[in-house]
């Protein structure tokens, strides 16, 4: 935004809004948002990077602290998905849970991050549109949800067989009664339509709502001084309360993978 | 807001998040834990085989003592009894020399006896004749007496 603008909260809002984005072909949908990806990646890289780092050089003996807080990570996931999921976990459910809730816990915890100064420092870089964070952006938890949705639909097509899972599609929950096929049918037909929705836009929101509220407070400083240490105060007590809220959407969000995931695994 | 093309590229990034973390981040770990967790089983294991070790060593420690306990106590009464023996034997013995001893003795006596009588005898015959000879020495030829004489010597 150029200094000439007035500054109305409006623009203020719009401005912290905006996704950095590169046209890569014509049309609305050729578009990418590069500050979501760039975030995204970078965090993915760093978290699964040092992941890596740590457990190539894990030791069977006496842990050290580095080695402790993964296994700390990876066992609270572990005991998750244990207690959801019957069968072989660690080939692929227990990890891709861990995956879920390291990245996402990252990516909405770019959140805790002070938009205004994470603004004049993208400002200084010369980015004057740049979102912090990847999971306020729809297309972030669309694409999450939707991997966990092909997945669901790989497992139980891989588990029960096309026949099968068609059988179910059909039979259940009702019966098998042709009269309640349709029934049947939409029913499921409703519930895989839901999932991913549900799945991706309760993150979304979440994260969205959170920035907003920051940004809303952020807007007590134009009120003057005193209103920039009420604003600084209740900023505060949104972030302490946002802590919660980041864990808590990136533990439900990985939950929900595995519970798709399992549900997939089995047949009623 | 509206949906891009970084719906694709953020779930091309997480299927590669996911492939890394399955191929390389959870296996060496979970293998790290396993092996721990077995170690940790075993160190348990020989813990708990080691206290029933003691116990049972502890045992047998105790039934050794008893064992050893007992039979110096049966010693110790052996023993007494064979030094009462030993007394009792040496007493017997000490009794039986003494007894000899005695006889012996008295044998002894009785042949110093009789030999002083003999003598005493003797001498008394040859006082009796000494004196017979004496008074006979006038009237009476002393071998013309001598058969009386030795009839008289027996008798004494």
């Amino acid at each position: 935004m150029s200094a000439a603008e007035s500054l109305t909260p409006t623009s203020y809002i719009t401005h912290h809004l905006s996704f950095l984005q590169q046209p890569v072909a014509q049309g609305d949908f050729w578009t990418l948002n590069v500050d979501t990806i760039t975030v995204s990646v970078l965090l993915g890289v760093i978290a699964f990077g040092f992941l890596w780092w740590v457990v190539r050089g894990a030791t069977s003996g006496v842990p050290g602290r580095r080695q402790a807080f993964v296994e700390l990570a990876v066992e609270f996931v572990d005991d998750q998905v244990k207690g959801i999921f019957h069968g072989d976990r660690h080939a692929f459910v227990a990890p891709a849970a861990l995956t879920v809730f390291v990245w996402v816990l990252l990516m909405n915890a770019m959140d805790f991050l002070p938009v205004d100064w994470m603004a004049g420092l993208y400002a200084m870089l010369g980015l004057h549109k740049f979102r912090s964070v990847p999971t306020a952006d729809i297309n972030t938890t669309f694409a999450l949800a939707l991997a966990v949705w092909f997945l669901m639909l790989f497992y139980s097509v891989k588990v029960k067989g096309l026949g099968g899972w068609l059988h179910e599609m059909f039979c259940s929950p009702f019966g098998s009664h042709p009269l309640l096929w349709p029934a049947n049918f939409l029913l499921n037909v409703i519930e895989y339509v839901s999932k991913p929705l549900s799945h991706s836009l309760r993150l979304f929101g979440n994260m969205y709502a959170g920035e907003i509220i920051f940004l809303l407070l952020g807007m007590w400083a134009a009120t003057g001084l005193a209103g920039t240490v009420f604003g600084a105060i209740l900023g505060a007590g949104w972030a302490i309360f946002h802590i919660l809220i980041v864990v808590l959407q990136a533990f439900i969000f990985m939950m929900l993978t595995v519970v798709y995931l399992s549900m997939a695994h089995e047949s009623h | 807001m509206n949906i891009n093309l970084t719906l694709i590229s953020q779930a091309v990034a997480f299927a590669i998040f996911i492939w890394f973390t399955v191929k390389f981040v959870w296996p060496p770990l979970r293998t790290a834990i396993d092996n721990r967790q077995k170690t940790i089983a075993e160190g348990l294991a020989a813990a708990e085989r080691g206290k029933t070790d003691l116990e049972l060593a502890a045992r047998r420690s105790a039934d050794v003592l008893r064992e050893t306990k007992e039979k110096s106590t049966d010693i110790l009464a052996q023993a007494e009894r064979r030094a009462q023996q030993i007394i009792e034997d040496a007493k017997a013995a000490a009794r039986v020399e003494a007894d000899k001893v005695v006889v012996s003795a008295k044998a002894e006596i009785a042949q110093e006896v009789e030999r002083a009588k003999q003598g005493l005898r003797e001498r008394v015959a040859e006082l009796a004749m000494t004196g017979a000879e004496k008074i006979l020495r006038r009237e009476v030829n002393a071998t013309a007496h001598a058969d009386m004489l030795a009839a008289l010597k027996q008798e004494l």
